[in-house]
């Protein structure tokens, strides 16, 4: 018997399969057993052993007959359940789209079948992407695999949103899974797990069919064990798609072929505003490694600026929720997900009740939010405000990469925290995604890989923001860490 | 031209009106999906996934549509934006599946222009008034919502929803349900022959929200009331005129106008009130996250440029210059851009089979489309558009009168055989033997025949009766079985008399 196959990541699994070290079958019956066994973790909605199987017979059917088996040929994976799937329940983890399911395939996951990866299953996440601890979830809470080296057993929180796909990554349930980022949706899940995960510039995958939270933003990405993973999906994510207004008509790069964690000649800026008063002193510790890391690796650093910095977490709590507001306008009971009809009710108190019973708390907060910003009265002062913000923010990057070739920071100010710790205080949650937000607010390639353990044993993840279209340049340097962090650590198993 | 005044008690009151019009944009599909826009398909046919507003589902702009908006505001003499931007406008209702509009608030496509009305044929040069176009956005069409299909339920049919519409905003530079009246009118044969909307009012693809105020004459503007989705030109003339009255009467009873949005019941012939501004939505425009801003490049603008038709004005300005046509032939030929397609078509035929230019045979052919064809169809009941002549057959039958081979008369009688079986000219002319004689000889001796039988009457003539020339003529005629060439009979009576 060979090592364990779920201990294997894209690369490996892919190209086991091609030479015929082992079958695609194999592998998918090793993950779907992994997945079965790990109820206690939540980190599925639906679990789809029979897809993932039925894309592993298909790939070494092809292997046989001697087809080209696919960037992600044998690579079953997760899928977040923000991606429409045909003829598999699409939820958004809201009670409002329990049940639903779609006649159409998102854009991203079609991409991924294409390319030859199978469906283990659909993710547990924030309700309609919104949160940062997946707490939100009409499904329950993800339980993240990791727990502190303290002799409690206190439950972690996977990050959020995409904390289903990083749990299942990092718990060995998955080799990899798809992500979208809003906020940090991707990074700060990925650094709360120890695990590899970047959102590409805007406009490099496909929104189409992706359950919107934050249309201006919403961006999906790979979360993998390593960077080369992350590469390859990426690849297999991403290219023009007419169908959405905002995608970037640009051939997609060979990420994977373009991989050097040779830095020389390359400067990566450090940004000044972001060593906040009163930081974690692990975080800071961590930066300071990475620092040292990429210098190592070649690099020159070059200490920048973003002197907006301090406004874009605001600015995002402005924009994000005034465009959920409109978004999620259409989930009114009239044409499918849940209706609500108490008697006698007419079509307004049929949207009240369908509205008051399909959304969570979390989600409640943001539509309103997002509806007061968009108000009569208000509009100037808030989104017309936070839109200048966010102008002002991209300059801030535009000026520092006249400096610099990609900056480094730390993906989330703390390590993960307890579930329960923070969902009584909604700002303290939103604080976490300080780091994150600038990025996507200018719509920037970035991402979060391992770079340690903290004091309690919990992983901390070093995040790379690169120019726009420069997802390679974030790869690098990723993977430059990646080789000098020698980061092992997995948790270990309770489940 | 006299102004329109409303005489109430306090003395006279003048209204001021503004008409946004709504008008559904001729593209085979729709604003930002790819479904069909076909009007009257079976319900809930012509819908995609992004229009029922399935999750994750996005709108992608529809190249031919903004074309089309953009043609028509260079037909208007409008700002064409090069830039613009969709912004949503938000509000629940069942008809609207996103749970918002995807519209134009900020940055329009199209923004200033104007329209030349003419208020009285008879004296065009002292009642032309030139109404301002404030605007021109693009925008999405609701559903439709039935609510009398079933005695608990409303039926929600989303084929229109989706559909792009052009709102055209007029300036409030209207002074009288004539002015909204000849602005529409003149609106709709602008827009028919851009080809950017078809102007069917009855069927919706026209409809006018009029904005109607009165004030006494010289004052500032009065408060506004909006009456929705008029859709045809003789009920914008009714509601001005209502509304005004009505706003009259209330504000002399004591009362105040309040800003609204009003219904028109055409069996009372009344406005109702439809919401009050107090409850109307706060929209929360913003800019759509899911559209880009619409950059339109020089290209693109020429192209839409290049295309442009011939205009209405510069039409019947040709036809009465370079073609010679009457005042009212212009007119009535430029009045719809269908009418006049098939005029130039039938000159221009006309013209080829007698190898003359279009100037020479236009005038000919206006009198003849105008009085004969016109006249004839009204008789059936029916219109240009389904009449079996066309203009090639038509060219035929003005080529044999032109040619001599028939007279006038026997054109009108052939002119009645082509409408009834659909037959050509020259096929009736033989089949009826209808052609004229120009042969002197039979012409004279008929009219030696006619004279010789009528000798007291040539007394009478030769005595200075002179009118009774055309009782010659006529008798010949009648010998002849109507074939003689008039022209000819004519000159051999007269030779005959002399």
């Amino acid at each position: 018997m060979m090592a364990d196959l779920t201990d294997l990541g894209v690369a490996a699994i892919r190209d086991g399969v091609a030479q015929g070290t082992f079958s695609a079958l194999e592998v998918a019956e090793a993950f779907n057993a992994n997945v079965a066994a790990a109820g206690a973790l939540n980190a599925f909605i639906v679990t789809t052993p029979e897809l993932a199987i039925a894309a592993a017979k298909s790939t070494d059917a092809r292997r046989i007959k001697g087809e080209a088996l696919g960037l992600m040929g044998g690579v079953p994976i997760g899928m977040k359940d923000l991606f429409a799937t045909k003829g598999v329940q699409t939820t958004a983890a809201s009670h409002m789209l329990e049940g639903f399911i779609p006649e159409y395939e998102s854009a991203v996951s079609q991409k991924l079948w294409d390319a030859g990866a199978g469906m283990l299953g659909k993710l547990n996440l924030d309700q309609f992407a919104m949160g940062s601890s997946n707490e939100t979830s009409y499904f329950g809470n993800v339980i993240s695999p990791w727990r502190r080296k303290d002799g409690g057993n206190a439950a972690m929180a996977p990050g959020g949103s995409s904390g289903g796909s990083s749990t299942a990554v990092s718990a060995r349930l998955a080799p990899a899974a798809t992500g979208t980022d809003t906020g940090g949706s991707i990074r700060q899940p990925a650094a709360f797990t120890g695990i590899s995960g970047i959102k590409p510039t805007y406009g490099r995958c496909s929104r189409w069919g992706i359950v919107a939270f934050a249309s201006s933003l919403d961006q999906a990405g790979p979360m993998a064990r390593d960077v080369g993973d992350c590469a390859i999906m990426l690849e297999a994510m991403a290219g023009f798609d007419p169908k959405d207004a905002t995608s970037l008509d640009m051939a997609v790069p060979r990420w994977e072929a373009g991989l050097n964690a040779d830095l020389r000649g390359k400067k990566v800026g450090v940004p000044i505003e972001y060593r906040m008063d009163g930081m974690d002193p692990d975080v800071a510790a961590s930066w300071d490694q990475g620092i040292a890391w990429l210098k190592d690796a070649g690099a020159e650093i070059v200490e920048i600026s973003l002197p907006h910095t301090k406004y874009a977490l605001p600015a995002y709590y402005i924009i994000a929720p005034a465009e959920a507001s409109s978004n999620l306008a259409r989930y009114d009971g009239v044409r499918y997900g849940l209706r609500e009809l108490p008697d006698g009710a007419g079509l307004q108190d049929m949207y009240a009740a369908t509205r008051a019973a399909g959304f969570g708390p979390e989600v409640k907060r943001r539509i309103l939010i997002g509806t007061y910003v968009l108000s009569a009265g208000f509009y100037d002062a808030y989104y017309t405000q936070a839109q200048k913000v966010r102008t002002l923010i991209s300059r801030d990057f535009a000026e520092a990469f006249t400096k610099c070739d990609v900056i480094l920071a730390p993906t989330a100010p703390t390590a993960a925290f307890g579930l329960g710790e923070k969902s009584d205080d909604p700002l303290a949650m939103y604080l976490n995604d300080v780091f994150a937000v600038p990025a996507s607010l200018a719509g920037l390639p970035a991402m979060s890989v391992p770079a340690g353990l903290n004091r309690e044993g919990l992983p901390l993840g070093l995040q790379i923001i690169g120019r726009p279209f420069d997802e390679q340049g974030v790869l690098n340097a990723g993977l430059a860490i990646e080789a000098r962090a020698g980061f092992v650590a997995r948790p270990e198993r309770w489940w | 031209m006299e102004n329109y005044r409303i005489y109430g008690a306090t003395g006279e009151w003048e209204v001021v009106i503004g008409l946004e019009v709504h008008a559904q944009v001729t593209s085979q599909s729709k604003l930002f999906s790819g479904a069909a826009t076909a009007f009257g398909a079976a319900p809930n046919s012509q819908v995609s996934l992004v229009d029922a507003a399935m999750p994750g589902m996005l709108p992608v702009p529809n190249r031919e549509c903004i074309r089309q908006a953009v043609r028509t505001g260079m037909a208007l003499n409008a700002k064409i934006n090069s830039w613009s931007r969709f912004d949503r406008k938000n509000y629940f209702y069942a008809d609207l599946p996103q749970g918002y509009q995807i519209s134009q608030l900020y940055f329009p496509i199209v923004g200033e222009g104007e329209i030349d009305v003419v208020l009285d044929e008879k004296s065009p040069e002292t009642s032309t008034k030139t109404i301002g176009i404030e605007r021109i956005h693009v925008e999405q069409d609701a559903g439709k919502l039935m609510h009398d299909q079933h005695p608990t339920m409303s039926y929600v049919d989303l084929n229109r929803s989706g559909v792009a519409l052009m709102e055209i905003v007029s300036r409030p530079d209207m002074r009288s349900p004539a002015e909204a009246g000849a602005y529409l009118t003149k609106l709709r044969q602008i827009l028919r022959y851009v080809g950017s909307c078809d102007g069917n009012m009855d069927q919706g693809s026209m409809r006018a929200d009029v904005n109607v105020s009165v004030r006494k004459p010289g004052d500032e503007f009065g408060t506004r009331t909006e009456t929705k989705n008029v859709n045809s030109v003789r009920f914008v003339m009714a509601v001005v005129e209502a509304e005004a009255r009505r706003q009259v009467d209330v504000i002399e009873d004591g009362g105040r106008i309040v800003q609204e949005t009003r219904l028109y019941d055409p069996d009372r012939n009344e406005t109702r009130s439809m919401r009050s501004k107090e409850d109307a939505h706060d929209y929360r425009y913003f800019p759509d996250p899911d559209l880009l801003p619409l950059e339109l490049d020089q290209a693109f603008l020429d192209e839409c440029e290049a295309s442009l038709p011939e205009l209405p004005d510069a039409k019947r300005a040709r036809y009465e210059g370079a073609l010679g046509l009457s005042a009212y032939n212009a007119r009535v030929l430029t009045s719809d851009v269908e009418t006049a397609r098939w005029f130039e078509r039938l000159v221009m035929a006309t013209a080829a089979n007698a190898g003359k230019g279009e100037a020479e045979v236009a005038k000919q052919a206006s009198n003849w489309l105008t009085s004969e064809l016109f006249g004839a169809l009204n008789k059936l009941g029916t219109d240009l558009a389904s009449s079996p002549v066309t203009p090639d057959s038509g060219a035929e039958l003005l080529g044999l009168v032109a040619s001599g081979t028939i007279s006038g008369s026997a054109a009108k009688q052939v002119l009645e055989l082509m409408l009834e079986s659909g037959d050509g000219a020259a096929a009736i002319v033989t089949r009826e033997g209808l052609t004229q004689t120009s042969d002197t000889g039979a012409i004279e001796a008929a009219v030696d025949a006619v004279l010789a039988a009528n000798a007291d009457k040539v007394q009478q003539y030769k005595d200075g009766k002179e009118a009774l020339f055309g009782f010659f003529v006529g008798q010949t005629m009648k010998a002849m079985q109507g074939k003689g060439n008039p022209g000819l009979v004519n000159e051999v009576i007269r030779a005959k008399l002399a």
